[in-house]
């Protein structure tokens, strides 16, 4: 029988893989927008879940405007990005330097 | 459901919005040519929305009177105050951009983008929704809003490598603040069924199991994330550094009074049955933060990064008035966070007075030596912001930290405001720093440039406020933060 610790579970392991995605992640800016979203993910798995367990509609409303807001926020992230490597011609995460101290 | 005392309430934000759509689709039609109309609509509209909170803010409301949408928005006087703060704020931000942009500092695109009051007032409308949110999911709303038109306006400068770079590292440390805080939230929706935040509240009182007790973790470093308190504080000197000025004037106070009103909000309405639970995290947020924004700003060349962890060091100060958890506390940090928006518009209009002979800005200590001979009203309204920025007695400065500490030590918390004082000695040095530099040192004589009308008249109005003629406003300062921290004491349910 899969209960709700499972969901919760799949949830914080895909949480903890977007932040170690962010802070691990030496080589591309794309990979690190891809562990944002995994982060979202791992909140969307957690509301539905919990919603499904409660028998509470809030949570999966909640998810649907977390899915919307997280669509916004890749197209804010990549247009940035883009304009980012317009400039500097990379996206290497080593080469965003130019500010230290 | 009868919406028209839900829209009643709601005024000030349906005005920015319908003002901000329009505004948008002129920006679209008319280009950047049209910017500097659209800026002046866009500060009439927030000049507008701030004249419609007065009679609540003279009167004071709370009660279930100010509940909006089936409870999902509370407009009391908190909210209000928060409001008005950052409806001013907002029009400080538009009013020192066009000379900004014009100069050509603002890379090889001349000119203010005609984007840039449109996103202010979305900005201004999403921080409206997150002060005056009671309900988790009106709370992500508002911050996203609010977050995804900051990342823009920090990236403005297209051209700009320093600018863009200021957006993508916003855009990663805000987009990883905002999923650890919606991870809070989905744990204190599944431990305690819901999202208002009264429901949350009723769930979390008892003893708190692990799984919610997690959830107030995670919602309160989300939290601190926004409003760059140590130990998650490290984006602020970049973006800071990198984002164009008076973008960064903005970051520095609107985005702060919504994010500090939000925590105050979150932590008395959702987390007020479980004081010792969140106390302890905060009073370390706040104490740390003051010890390394003070530490972090010694050595730092660039002014602008300087004053990042000057921000960082008054968080730490209005954290402590937060930390002390009850109406005297609140009020000390409402009345800090006006000082504060106060003395950082100021201190960053005159840093953007630092002009050369062609309009270039200048923006480190090696810049503006001498400064008191070449600009010496640049030079001694510097003196006034870095004085009442360390706390020193004349000047408004000293009041907000007199109030937060009498606040600290009426509570019983003299270790740790004992702490805070040792730690704003250490502050005083790099403040202090400006003065050495302006007034004895040989003039560089770079700093030639003329200011703009606008500039000026920021700057004088700024340095009023912060000097001694400015105690004549604490009565009615203190009454209205008075009223503010009691409506947020007042459980409804």
């Amino acid at each position: 029988m899969i209960g709700i610790e499972h969901y919760l579970t799949v949830g914080a392991i895909l949480f903890v893989l977007g932040v170690l995605g962010i802070f691990l992640n030496r080589k591309n800016v794309i990979v690190i927008l891809m562990a944002v979203e995994l982060i979202l993910l791992a909140v969307n798995i957690n509301l539905v879940a919990f919603s499904a367990f409660l028998n509470d509609l809030t949570g999966q409303i909640f998810a649907m405007l977390v899915l919307t807001v997280a669509a916004a926020e890749a197209a804010i992230g990549l247009a940035i990005l883009v304009i980012y490597f317009r400039t500097r011609g990379s996206i290497a995460v080593d080469d965003i330097n130019r500010m230290k101290g | 459901m009868d919406f028209v005392p839900s829209f009643a309430l709601t005024l000030p934000e349906l005005v920015l919005t319908g003002t901000g759509l329009v505004l948008l689709l002129l920006a679209a039609w008319g280009g950047d040519k049209a910017a500097r109309k659209i800026a002046i609509a866009a500060a009439t509209a927030l000049f507008v929305a701030g004249v419609l909170l007065v009679p609540g803010l003279h009167f004071g409301t709370d009660g279930p009177a100010t509940l909006a949408f089936g409870g999902l928005l509370k407009v009391d006087s908190f909210a209000l105050f928060a409001k008005a703060l950052i409806y001013l704020a907002a029009i400080a931000a538009l009013m020192v951009a066009p000379a900004f942009f014009a100069g050509p500092t603002a890379g090889t695109e001349r000119g203010m983008r005609a984007e840039y009051p449109v996103l202010v007032l979305f900005a201004a409308v999403g921080m409206s929704i997150m002060v005056s949110a009671n309900d988790f999911m009106s709370l992500y709303l508002g911050l996203e809003l609010n977050s995804l038109s900051a990342y823009v306006l920090a990236a403005i400068l297209r051209r700009d490598t320093r600018s863009g770079e200021a957006g993508l590292k916003y855009f990663v440390l805000g987009a990883l603040a905002s999923g650890i805080l919606l991870y809070g939230m989905s744990l204190l929706y599944g431990f305690t069924g819901g999202t208002a935040f009264d429901a949350v509240r009723a769930g979390l009182s008892g003893t708190m199991g692990t799984g919610a007790l997690l959830g107030v973790i995670f919602v309160l470093s989300g939290l601190a994330f926004k409003i760059s308190a140590v130990p998650f504080h490290m984006w602020t000197p970049d973006v800071y550094e990198g984002a164009p000025t008076p973008v960064t004037a903005f970051f520095a106070t609107a985005p702060k009074v919504a994010a500090v009103a939000l925590t105050a909000r979150v932590v008395f309405e959702v987390f007020g049955g479980q004081v010792q639970a969140w106390q302890q995290i905060v009073m370390f947020m706040a104490l740390a933060s003051i010890i390394f924004g003070a530490l972090g700003a010694i050595g730092q060349e660039n002014l602008k990064r300087l004053l990042a962890y000057s921000s960082i060091n008054n968080i730490g100060f209005i954290l402590l008035g937060l930390a002390v958890a009850n109406v005297d506390g609140a009020s000390a940090m409402l009345v800090y966070l006006f000082i504060y928006v106060a003395m950082s518009i100021g201190s960053f209009v005159a840093l953007l007075m630092l002009r050369g002979e062609d309009g270039e800005l200048f923006e480190t200590f090696a810049d503006i030596r001498g400064l008191s001979v070449t600009r010496p009203a640049i030079a001694w309204a510097l003196l006034i912001f870095m004085f009442s920025l360390a706390g020193i007695p004349p000047l408004l400065g000293f009041y907000s930290k007199f109030v937060v500490f009498q606040a600290t030590i009426e509570a019983g918390l003299v270790a740790f405001g004992a702490i805070a004082i040792a730690a704003s000695v250490i502050g005083a040095f790099y403040y202090i720093k400006f003065v050495k530099v302006m007034f004895f040192d040989e003039p560089a004589g770079v700093v030639t440039g003329k200011s703009e009308t606008g500039h000026w008249v920021l700057l004088g109005l700024t340095a009023l406020i912060i000097s001694p003629l400015g105690y004549l406003l604490t009565p009615s300062l203190t009454d209205l933060a008075d009223k503010a921290a009691r409506s947020l004491f007042i459980v409804l349910v």
